[in-house]
Formats: structure tokens, C-alpha cells, sequence
């Protein structure tokens, strides 16, 4: 089964004199338990796919499923349970005037758990910070502490599906290290699905098994990632794309 | 090769509650008509090097230096007027995000015009088309409407090589980059690149090119500096950068995941106290 399919997803955004169609007929599938890369430059679309997931845009047609559920214009509480985000910016992510403790208990509440006090623990335990942070404030953490902070809090509610937007891209190397480390053992730890956008090849490539490359809201390649790795890229913009990602030829 | 900037023992100090913050220890360094990098992560005094160099580092900070020298000529001694003269003219810095280094109320191209203009004393017809021009050798194709629009109607792409023609427009004969491309996409970064690449080469300007990009540094760069908490912990051939043997340097290399050689997990850096202690290497 899928854990997450999209079938000729459309997005848009209206001004007051034009529009923006943002992702054209989008199509992608990733298995259960499955890790998808989406690839491509600022502006071809791909976060608005994961924001049109998660219902952040409610301008769109087409179908998106979710565990088999076809999703609506309104998404419910078992949604969220089952799918969480984890945003790019640790820094603009997490509320300024928000303890640690205050961002995971308020998740756990709105999802109506018990044992608060005890899963704030082993959410923080999971994500390799010791407990002596779980009163500080972002301002009081570094930036690969808050993106800890803000993979525990999506990753409170015990959700099966996490959507990663480009959750490494803010981080120096030697922390992206360190938590591309903590997302590879938690998918495994909890039999996680990821849908990870990036445009760093290198990063999908360690963490995905397939990816798709989008250019001007347009998916227009989708293969392995031993493909990748192998540059066998058909489509001229993934040739440079990966051309880029090892480095710079002169003239 | 000629000389154009030399530095020596460059501190750069911060006094706050605890006690004076070095963020910059004793960096010493010279610049000829080539691409130097400087690498290192947030936090290593990269940055605060190339804005010490411009004197743009605001008091409380302090900067000392036993030699600060553009072309022999002392920059140090210079009085602020006479800085004024430095900055743009003969060094210019192209800064991490265009969303705080242009004018949000000036448009686009009143900022690049006034730079030229500043410089170059020419006149309105005369500064409009070079201003053009520039846009041009940036890439922006629709040069028209990019000089009418106000900075926040630009993507940060666009804003970024608006700043990088700005920077270039009066030929300055060093230019200080600041992660001139991390904002940038793929496609344009390589031209920017190019068009760095081709005032090294053809003009004979200096390059400062800071940059985490361990990868671009080495492939586009003529010599690496690797900087370390505010300190230089080693130099190198950029294209022998790979074979680096400071373990910091090792570390930093090492983490970072590659699509030639997939590995499972990604080795962490370990930092050792003992590199603080250290003393800056020259470069």
C-alpha cells in the first residue's frame, strides 16, 4: 500500500489581477515506510506540495491520498495524528515565548494524551536532547537543538508519515550530520515514512531511495536514487542539477 | 603576482558581560589576483573577517591589526572620509542576503545608478545604460522592469544578483563575497560564478569568497583558508583541499553525505579543545 498518492495535483495562487499555478498535475506515490525526495529550485514548487498535504493551501484540485483516506478540503484530527511537518527554519518554526516543555506539552494536549509529563521525557530522549533543556527557550538553544525541538514536536503526536521541508538547509554541515543521523534512526525506530524536499542532491540522496525533480511546478523526472548516483539523469535540468552538485567547471 | 591586500594578526573583539569575545584571532593572510576561500562554520569569524577588512564592524567591536595594507598603502591610518573612498571604489562586498543589504524604499535602480554614478561621474544617459548592461551580465533579462521595482517585488534570486551588479558596477579591484550563492538556484549560481570567475581572470581582481560550501570552495577557488573559532587552523591548495589534515577540517569533510559513496550513517565531528589553543596559521 501508499502511504501517501498524489494523482494530477494543481496548484494555485490568486491575485487580485493574475494567477500563480504554483504545481501542475503533480504525481508521485510513496510506499509504506518508504523515503521520497523532492528536488528542485526555489519557486518550482516544491513545499507548495507539501503545504497542499498537510492543508496550510486550499487552492487545489486533483487527488491526494493519504493511508488510503482521499483527502477533502477540511482535514481531521486523525489526520494530523497519522501526518506531521517539520518546517525548514528551527528559528521561525518554534514560538519565541514558548518553552520546550510548553511547544511538546501543547501538541500532546490538543492530541489528547496522557502521561504528559512522562512522553515529554521520552520525546526529547528520542530526539538526543538531554532533559536539562526541556525549560529553555529557542533563543536559549542552538539551531541543531531547536530543529531537535521541532522534529520532537512533530513528532509527538506518533504520527506513521513525516514531511520534511528541507529540515537541514539552515544548519551547518557538521549539525546536518547529526540530525540527518537522528531522522535515519527514528524512521527506523518507528517504521516512519518520509516526503523530504531539499535542493541539495547530496542530502536526498543519503536519506531517500527515490526522488522526483521539479522545475516550474512541473515534475519532469522521476527515478532512483541509485540512478542518481550513477548520473544516469535523462532530463536536461536534473543533468544540471547534479552537474552543479559536484562542484564548480570552469569555462 | 602582485600583491593587493595584505593582513596581519587581525583581531577582532566584542567586550560583553563575561569578559572581551574574540571573534576573529589573529588571522593573517594575503590576497594576489586570485580566488582566496575562507571556510568554516557559523560562528568561526569568516564573516567578521571580511567586514573587519571594510571597517564595517560598529563599536563596542574593536578591530587591531599589525598590518592592514591595500596595495602598500596602510588602510588602518585612513581616516572614515577617506574610507568611504575604499569602500566600493576599490573594495566591494556582496552580502549573504539582498533582503537586508538593499534600500527597501529606493528602487532597484536608483540604488545600482547612485552606486555607479558615486564612482564613476558620468551622466544619467551614460549611467542607465551601463546599469543595463549590468543587469544583463547578471542575467536578469527583463532589465526594464527590474530598475522600476522596489526590492521586496524581487525574488531573493533577483535581489541577490541586483546586489551583485551593484557591487560590481564601479570595478572595484577587490571584491569581498559573503555566500554570494547560497540563495542562489543551481542555474544561476553557475553564472554568477562565471561572472566572478571571469573578473579574476580577465581584470585581474582579487577575490575574497567566503563560503560553508566545502565542495564549490574547492572546485572554485585558487587557495582555501579553513577557519576555525576565530581562528585560521589551515591553508591549502583549494583543489587539494580533500586530502586536508587538520582534523577539524577532516570533520567537516567527512560529514557531509555524498552521492558518489552512500554510507548509512554520516560521521559526526568531534571537537577537540585542544584546537582552540592553536595558534592561527598564515595564509
Amino acid at each position: 500500500m501508499n502511504a501517501i498518492e498524489i494523482d494530477k495535483l494543481n496548484v494555485w495562487f490568486d491575485t487580485d489581477d493574475h494567477r500563480v499555478d504554483a504545481v501542475t498535475a503533480a504525481t508521485l506515490a510513496v510506499p509504506l515506510g518508504g523515503s521520497f525526495g523532492l528536488v528542485g529550485e526555489s519557486g518550482s514548487g516544491k513545499s507548495t506540495i507539501l503545504r497542499a498535504l498537510t492543508g496550510l493551501v486550499s487552492t487545489w484540485n486533483g487527488s491526494m491520498r493519504v493511508n488510503g483516506d482521499t483527502l477533502g478540503k477540511k482535514r481531521n484530527q486523525h489526520f494530523y495524528r497519522s501526518l506531521q511537518m517539520v518546517f525548514q527554519d528551527p528559528y521561525a518554526s518554534l514560538h519565541p515565548r514558548h518553552s520546550v516543555d510548553h511547544v511538546l506539552s501543547e501538541t500532546l494536549k490538543l492530541h489528547r494524551f496522557d502521561n504528559i509529563d512522562s512522553r515529554i521525557v521520552d520525546l526529547l530522549n528520542d530526539v538526543g536532547l538531554s532533559p536539562r533543556y526541556r525549560f529553555r527557550y529557542p533563543h536559549q538553544l542552538s539551531g541543531g537543538q531547536r530543529q531537535r525541538v521541532a522534529i520532537a514536536r512533530a513528532l509527538a503526536p506518533e504520527p506513521k508519515i513525516l514531511l520534511l521541508d528541507e529540515p537541514t538547509s539552515a544548519l551547518d554541515v557538521s549539525v546536518q550530520a547529526e540530525i540527518l543521523n537522528l531522522l535515519t534512526d527514528l524512521r527506523e525506530e518507528h517504521q516512519l515514512t518520509f516526503l523530504m524536499v531539499s535542493h541539495n542532491l547530496a542530502v536526498v540522496g543519503h536519506l531517500c531511495s527515490d526522488i522526483a525533480v521539479m522545475q516550474h511546478g512541473e515534475i519532469v523526472e522521476t527515478m532512483t536514487v541509485e540512478a542518481m548516483r550513477t548520473l544516469q539523469a535523462t532530463h536536461p535540468y536534473t543533468q544540471a542539477l547534479l552537474q552543479s552538485s559536484l562542484g564548480y567547471v570552469r569555462e | 603576482m602582485t600583491k593587493l591586500l595584505e593582513v596581519a594578526d587581525l583581531f577582532v573583539r566584542f567586550p560583553t558581560r563575561n569578559g572581551i569575545f574574540e571573534a576573529v584571532r589573529g588571522v593573517s593572510f594575503s590576497l594576489g589576483q586570485e580566488r582566496l576561500g575562507i571556510v568554516g562554520e557559523s560562528g568561526s569569524g569568516k564573516s567578521m573577517t571580511g567586514r573587519a577588512i571594510l571597517r564595517l564592524i560598529r563599536p563596542p567591536g574593536k578591530v587591531t591589526a599589525t598590518r592592514m595594507e591595500l596595495e602598500g598603502e596602510d588602510l588602518q591610518s585612513r581616516t572614515e572620509r577617506q574610507m568611504r573612498r575604499v569602500r566600493g571604489q576599490r573594495i566591494s562586498m556582496v552580502m549573504q542576503d539582498p533582503k537586508f543589504s538593499l534600500n527597501p524604499v529606493m528602487t532597484v535602480g536608483e540604488q545600482i545608478m547612485e552606486a555607479y554614478s558615486l564612482h564613476a561621474n558620468a551622466g544619467r544617459a551614460e549611467t542607465r545604460r551601463k546599469t543595463i548592461e549590468m543587469l544583463e551580465a547578471v542575467s536578469i533579462r527583463d532589465s526594464e522592469r527590474v530598475l522600476k521595482a522596489y526590492p521586496h517585488e524581487l525574488s531573493g534570486g533577483m535581489g541577490q544578483r541586483v546586489m551583485i551588479a551593484m557591487m560590481l558596477i564601479p570595478e572595484p579591484q577587490i571584491l569581498i563575497a559573503d555566500e554570494p550563492t547560497s540563495a542562489l538556484d543551481v542555474s544561476v549560481q553557475t553564472q554568477v560564478l562565471h561572472i566572478m570567475d571571469r573578473l579574476v581572470t580577465q581584470r585581474g581582481m582579487g577575490l575574497i569568497f567566503i563560503s560553508h560550501d566545502l565542495n564549490l570552495v574547492s572546485s572554485f577557488c585558487d587557495r582555501v583558508l579553513i577557519m576555525y573559532a576565530g581562528q585560521v587552523v589551515e591553508t591549502c591548495k583549494a583543489d587539494e583541499l580533500h586530502q586536508a589534515t587538520h582534523p577539524y577540517t577532516r570533520g567537516l569533510l567527512e560529514s557531509l553525505p555524498r552521492l558518489d559513496k552512500p554510507q548509512k550513517r554520516l560521521a559526526v565531528l568531534k571537537r577537540d579543545p585542544a584546537w582552540l589553543k592553536d595558534i592561527s596559521v598564515g595564509g
